[in-house]
This record gives C-alpha cells, structure tokens and sequence, in this order.
C-alpha cells in the first residue's frame, strides 16, 4: 500500500506549521494527554510512598513543596484544563454543534484555560 | 495583470522513479499578478521540458493542479504569486501530501477517484442540493429543475491536510466523506450511512478542521462529516426503534 503508518509520519502530527487553529487545537490535545497520562503514572508512584512508611512519603511531600515541582503541577493544572475544555469543544463540534465557530470555540477555551491556571498559580505560590 | 516584475528562486520538488524527491532552484522573473501555476509551466516551458505536473482547465474547475505551496495545499491556478511570496522571495512548490508521487509534483489519486465513486458522488447536482444548508444562496424559482457542476473538484487538497489520511490510506477522506454527505442530501434513501459509518469513514475523523481550511471550493468537508455523524445517528436511532 502507498501510504502505510510511519513514525516519521506520526510526528508530523506535532508540527503546528503553515496549519490552522483546528490543527494546534489537535496538537495540544495529544501532547496535553501524553502529559496528563505521565503525570497519572508518577501519582501512583507518588502514593506508592506511603506503603515506605510515614518518613518516606514526608520526604517526598517536602519535595512536592518546591518551585520547580510546584511549577510541574501548575503544568498539569494548565493541561488539565486545556484537554477538558477542549474536549467539550470537539464533543460539540463532532455532532454538528458550532462547527462554524470552531476556531472562537478554540480561542475561548485557551483563554479560559490561561485565566483558570493563573488563578490556580496565584493560589498555589502565594496563598497556599 | 500589471507591469510589475519580481524575480522569484521557485523550489521545486523533483522526484524520477524510485529516487527520493529533492528540490531544485529556477530562479525565474514573473509578473506578481500571475499564478504560480503559469510560474511552473514558465519552468517546464523554458528551463526543464522534464518537469512534470498535472494541469488542465486553468480557472479552478479541474481540480488538478492542487500542490503544495510554500508548505500549504493551493490550488495553484487560482493563487497569485504575490499572496505567497515576495520580490526576491522563494516560493516551494511540492506535490500534494497522502498521496504516492508518480514524478514530481504529480500525485496518482486512483483510490481517492475510486472511492468518490464508491459513495455516488455526482458531478452534476440539483441546485437546491449544492450550496450548504447554512449558506443563503437563492435560486430561480421557475419551476425548472436546474442543475449544476458540484463545489467539490476533488483536487485533493483536503485530502493532503488531513492529519489522519497522513497516517493512515484507509481512512475514506475528507472530500469522500463530504461526497457521501451530498450524496444523502440529494437520495434521502441512506444508503450512503452503510457505505461511511464504520472506523475508515465518519468515525476516524479528529476534528483537525483542516480539510475546510484547505478547500478551494467553498465544500467545508468538516462541516459536512459533522453533519454526516448526526444524521448517522439519528438514522440508527430511528432503525432501533423500528422506523426506517
């Protein structure tokens, strides 16, 4: 067959050149759920913690308090909320709702996304 | 056309046989007004009688000469030089993506051409069945039955944006699926439901939106896959309970 699935190939998924915002849209949804699915795997591990007793999982909370990964959490929060709201938005638009506004649906849904996170990091750096 | 001359370094993708495709530079003088399609066969005509590239009509109607310019699907009779570069500028010039290159800038679309056929897209349409239904065109109501050619050239475009025909020649495509949506429109029977709800049809789009962003023709496949879903569903609901 001419066009068999390649990884070369299945990388130009993740090349947001000359394309439109349905594509970037399309773009960050897979990288968002690549991230979020890390993120779920290091959770566990992070829970395994407490079966290492109380000291072990302590240790790991001190960590869990710094810049850098409080920062890495902000970034889920960010994905978290890019990935929902755009799921909603390709929801609609898959059963005929708004398709011709998928672009302002997608613009509106990234400018939530930023206001939601940087009221999450506001929280998270300076009141929690 | 103006008096206007720019000197642009056209890249063109060149590919013999089973050799791997590689650009080569024509640094030619142009109009700007002019189309990138007369600036290739400008190349053919007086620098490189082997270049090839598919052609036909000039104004929009064939479909044939969709490439890839600068990195995006045109439809390069109908795109000035002047919206894709600049005096001095270069301007790449490559065949359409997701699909084999026979030569150069010449795609074989034999399975795209099959399968518009598979799912009864007609070239010709009643008038009241070719323009979308969110569109406001009228037409003469004198109680003639007209017909005319269909929006969709099948140039192929959408085909080349598509992020899932990029990974996969099973998925039906944009401009198929779009085919099967007029084609319901103007039968009403469903039989074009069987022949695209499965997961090579309506079910394997992603949503990219890209294929409507491509189209030179004013035929919005994604709006019309979207559509096409809905009315696929409806369609089974109704046959769950028994109504056909």
């Amino acid at each position: 067959m001419p066009n068999q699935p390649s990884a070369s190939r299945f990388m130009r998924w993740f090349d947001p050149r000359f394309r439109q915002p349905g594509t970037w849209a399309f773009i960050l949804n897979r990288i968002t759920a690549l991230g979020l699915t890390l993120y779920l795997a290091m959770h566990l591990v992070m829970l395994g913690k407490l079966a290492q007793g109380p000291e072990a999982y302590d240790s790991f909370i001190a960590l869990a308090k710094t810049p850098v990964i409080k920062f890495g959490e902000l970034l889920v929060i960010a994905a978290g909320f890019i990935h929902g709201i755009n799921g909603i938005r390709i929801a609609l638009t898959s059963f005929g709702i708004g398709v011709r506004y998928q672009k302002q649906l997608f613009w509106i849904g990234l400018a939530l996304s930023v206001v939601a996170t940087a009221i999450f990091g506001y929280y998270m750096f300076f009141i929690a | 056309m103006s008096t206007e001359r720019w000197t642009v370094n056209f890249l063109v993708s060149r590919k013999i046989g089973d050799t791997k495709a590689h650009l080569e530079s024509f640094k030619i003088e142009v109009d700007p007004d002019e189309y990138v399609l007369d600036g290739v066969e400008r190349i053919w005509a007086f620098h490189d009688r082997s270049l090839t590239f598919r052609h036909a009509c000039h104004h929009s109607t064939c479909g044939a000469c969709g490439m890839l310019v600068n990195g995006v699907e045109k439809l390069t009779c109908i795109t000035t030089i002047r919206s894709v570069t600049h005096n001095g500028g270069t301007l790449k010039v490559e065949p359409l993506r997701n699909f084999p290159v026979v030569s150069d800038l010449v795609v074989d679309m034999g399975l795209f051409y099959t399968r518009m056929d598979e799912v009864k897209a007609s070239q010709v349409v009643p008038v009241n069945n070719s323009t979308l239904p969110y569109e406001t065109v009228e037409f003469p109501a004198d109680g003639i039955e007209h017909e005319r050619l269909a929006d969709c050239i099948e140039c192929g475009c959408c085909i080349s944006a598509c992020p899932v025909a990029l990974t996969t020649d099973s998925y039906y495509g944009p401009a198929v699926l779009a085919g099967a949506h007029q084609t319901e429109s103007i039968l009403k029977d469903g039989q074009a439901f069987n022949l695209v709800d499965h997961a090579d049809g309506i079910w394997r789009c992603h949503s990219g939106f890209e294929c409507s962003a491509v189209c030179p023709s004013n035929v919005d496949p994604a709006w019309r896959i979207m559509d096409l879903r809905r009315r696929v569903i409806g369609h089974r609901i109704k046959q769950f309970f028994g109504k056909k």
